[in-house]
């Protein structure tokens, strides 16, 4: 399947024609329901907030904040905030008399609200947007900072972002990632069917302080079906020099790599990485 | 746009994040109207300590709407105690107390978010720069020289 981010910009992608295909697609809607829906348990809000909506389009997810709480969003009904490139997209919004505030604006130049505003964020759908620059005055990567910088300081400390985005390959999705990172954030990406076509890409961000429990570790603690492959786990103890080049535990962890690229390794047994006695 | 917004609004341009006047944004020929909403004190309770009530007082003043009070409200007073007929009680004997919105929650509901600015403009007081509201939806695409 072609995506739309390789063909044209954003704001002249969605034009009239296809906003209102976007919109009107029942397949379209139940998928960006599910995918707010998901967004939502993963913020966990406890009570009324203001929200921001990045990339708001025609408000598919917005008119999911705006329910009551009696129809199935937590702790609704919530204020938000949207904004979006794509005039159209809003047109259609204003038709549909969304709840919500709109702006017409491009995340990649910045979040225009001063510190502390939002208790949290959300974005379906649109920050792949972000990976493409339009001209040679940016770059891809100073549209993600210059986003992600903004966004850091207009949530409250403690405060959350949800962004579900469709990556085009592994670099991307480790170049938006680690820009969050270094605009402040804790972050930490979880993965909906993963490896199949239909696999979709939750970035969690966290924003410290506040009655915040830690991470992504901790926004997925006690949820099902979740498995936590921590990577910093990993490096720690490798850094605290348990595992000598040579010892044991190396040779281990080195046959095990090696089983996993699929290569034929010998059995371990009680000899393995045994130093080898001098004969006589 | 909700006045509310007009409160966190500030100027898009980057030379003006450092400036303290690109907060807040001075509307200017501004077209009002009142949207109706769903009263929500739980969610008044949770943004008015994050209000900023000078500026907002300001905001207010240049819009023409009644000023308001001097103070912050208290977070005690967006309820107030009645006593109401408690249900199924024919008798109407036994009284219940209930929570409900007082007169400076309604206000402020009012205030911040059913009135809306609908067309105009919002002028940064730092570098000048006019942002067009159409249909309550405010421009903040900026061209790519002054990003």
């Amino acid at each position: 399947m072609s995506r739309p981010e390789d063909t044209l910009p954003p704001d002249l992608f969605y034009n009239d024609t296809e906003s209102r295909k976007y919109t009107t697609s029942s397949r379209i809607q139940k998928i960006q329901s599910d995918m707010t829906h998901r967004a939502l348990d993963l913020l966990s809000l406890t009570h009324s907030s203001l929200i921001l909506d990045v990339g708001c389009g025609s408000g598919l997810s917005g008119e999911i904040l705006s329910a009551s709480d009696a129809q199935g969003t937590p702790a609704g009904p919530h204020v938000w905030v949207g904004f979006d490139i794509s005039a159209s997209m809003l047109g259609v919004a204003l038709e549909k008399e969304v709840d919500g505030d709109l702006f017409l604006a491009d995340a990649g130049q910045g979040v225009p609200f001063r510190p502390g505003t939002f208790d949290a964020a959300i974005s379906i759908s649109a920050i792949q947007w972000l990976c493409n620059a339009e001209s040679s005055e940016e770059s891809a990567s100073g549209r993600l900072s210059r986003f992600f910088n903004g966004l850091y300081a207009s949530l409250r400390r403690g405060g959350r972002a949800v962004l579900q985005f469709y990556p085009k390959n592994d670099t991307q999705k480790t170049m938006i990632s680690s820009a969050a990172i270094r605009a402040g954030f804790g972050a930490g990406l979880l993965e909906d069917d993963p490896g199949t076509k239909n696999a979709k890409t939750y970035l969690v961000l966290t924003v410290g302080g506040g009655e915040l429990d830690g991470d992504i570790t901790g926004v997925v603690r006690g949820m099902e079906g979740v498995d936590v492959m921590d990577e910093r786990r990993r490096a720690k103890e490798r850094r605290r020099g348990k595992e000598e080049k040579g010892s044991k535990a190396w040779i281990v962890r080195k046959k095990e790599q090696m089983e996993r690229k699929g290569k034929v390794v010998k059995a371990n047994s009680k000899y393995t990485g045994r130093k080898r006695r001098i004969a006589f | 746009m909700k006045i509310l917004t007009l409160n966190f609004l500030t100027c898009a341009r980057k030379l003006c994040k450092s400036s303290n006047t690109a907060f807040p944004l001075h509307p200017q020929d501004a077209e009002l109207e009142i949207v109706e909403q769903d009263m929500n004190v739980e969610f008044l309770r949770n943004i008015l300590p994050r209000l900023m009530w000078e500026e907002l007082s300001g905001v207010v003043g240049e819009l023409g709407l009644p000023a308001l009070p001097p103070t912050v409200p208290t977070l005690e007073s967006l309820t107030e105690k009645k006593l109401k007929a408690a249900e199924n009680d024919p008798t109407g004997m036994n009284v219940v107390e209930v929570e409900v919105p007082s007169q400076v929650a309604l206000d402020l509901h009012r205030l911040l978010l059913e009135t809306c600015v609908k067309e105009g403009k919002l002028v940064c007081g730092s570098c000048g720069h006019e942002y067009q509201v159409r249909e309550g939806i405010a421009n903040f695409l900026l061209p790519g020289h002054l990003v």
